[in-house]
């Protein structure tokens, strides 16, 4: 009974908050939403056991992802409401409910479920943190380096092409433009 | 009792309202947003389907899906600096700079 409330409750705020992300005209509006929405979301995953990867979601989305969205919405001006022109409304939610239509018939539809069969199954005996990281570290380890190394390569990406000479733009000026400056400093 | 086609309709429904937002959106940002709200969806259905049918594997691909979803923040991220810088504004349409 508790679950079903709290799935309901969750659900709704989940999709009234993305529904505001999605439709908001102002930037900022937009983005606490979306962290609102993470949030809930990872209640959704401590109500299915997996309390990892709930702790994940709010240390990774609402930490990570959402503080990198509100330090680089400080180089765009969110002041203002975002203008956008929309050739034609009726298209796009045609569109997009013709798919949730479909989505829902899909789900709906009776899964052949008799042949599935875990194959890391979960038991009661440890707990879901120490489950996670048993397969994580033994039949995923490989996935889990490649993961790593491409976090690397994202993080060393995101600091060159953000934060590489800030005090003088790189991107307005030409090449010869930047050393000619760096020329004259010396 | 909450089962399975309940959390599966849950992500359906939270992958249509980013689907609106990819489709309606003209502004880059508010695509990347749309975009986490997709991830998100599809982490849910992973974790349901991970849970009922008393398996880690679901779980694991979300952790996955969370990874990739940070590094596509990052890159795409500074690659949005550099657009504003270049061009004054994000908008969808000024990404278009051959005529024709």
């Amino acid at each position: 009974m508790v679950e079903a409330i709290a799935f309901y409750l969750f659900a709704f705020l989940t999709i009234a908050m993305f529904t505001i992300t999605v439709m908001s005209k102002n930037a900022l509006y937009a983005m606490s939403s979306l962290a609102a929405g993470m949030i809930f979301i990872s209640a959704f995953f401590f109500l299915l056991d997996a309390d990892f990867l709930g702790v994940v979601q709010i240390i990774v989305y609402s930490g990570a992802v959402m503080a990198l969205y509100a330090f680089g919405m400080m180089f765009f001006d969110t002041t203002k409401d975002v203008q956008e022109k929309n050739p034609s409304k009726k298209i796009v939610f045609f569109l997009s409910g013709m798919v949730a239509l479909l989505l829902v018939l899909i789900v709906l539809s009776p899964m052949i479920s008799d042949k599935v069969k875990a194959l890391y199954p979960m038991s009661d005996e440890v707990g879901n943190a120490e489950a996670v990281g048993i397969v994580l570290f033994t039949k995923y380890l490989v996935p889990f380096e490649v993961a790593a190394i491409m976090l690397l390569v994202a993080m060393i990406a995101g600091i060159i092409l953000a934060s590489k000479r800030m005090d003088e733009s790189i991107t307005l000026k030409i090449d010869e433009e930047i050393e000619r400056s760096k020329g004259e400093q010396q | 009792m909450i089962t399975l086609t309940h959390y599966l309709v849950l992500a359906a429904i939270l992958f249509s309202i980013a689907l609106v937002g990819i489709l309606r959106r003209k502004n880059l940002l508010m695509l990347f947003f749309a975009t986490e709200i997709a991830l998100n969806a599809v982490n849910i259905a992973f974790a349901a389907i991970s849970k009922y049918y008393g398996d880690l594997t679901g779980q694991l691909f979300a952790f996955f899906i969370i990874a990739i979803a940070a590094s596509e923040v990052a890159v795409g991220l500074g690659l949005l600096i550099i657009w504003y810088k270049r061009r004054g504004n994000i908008d969808l349409d000024t990404l278009q700079s051959m005529k024709g």
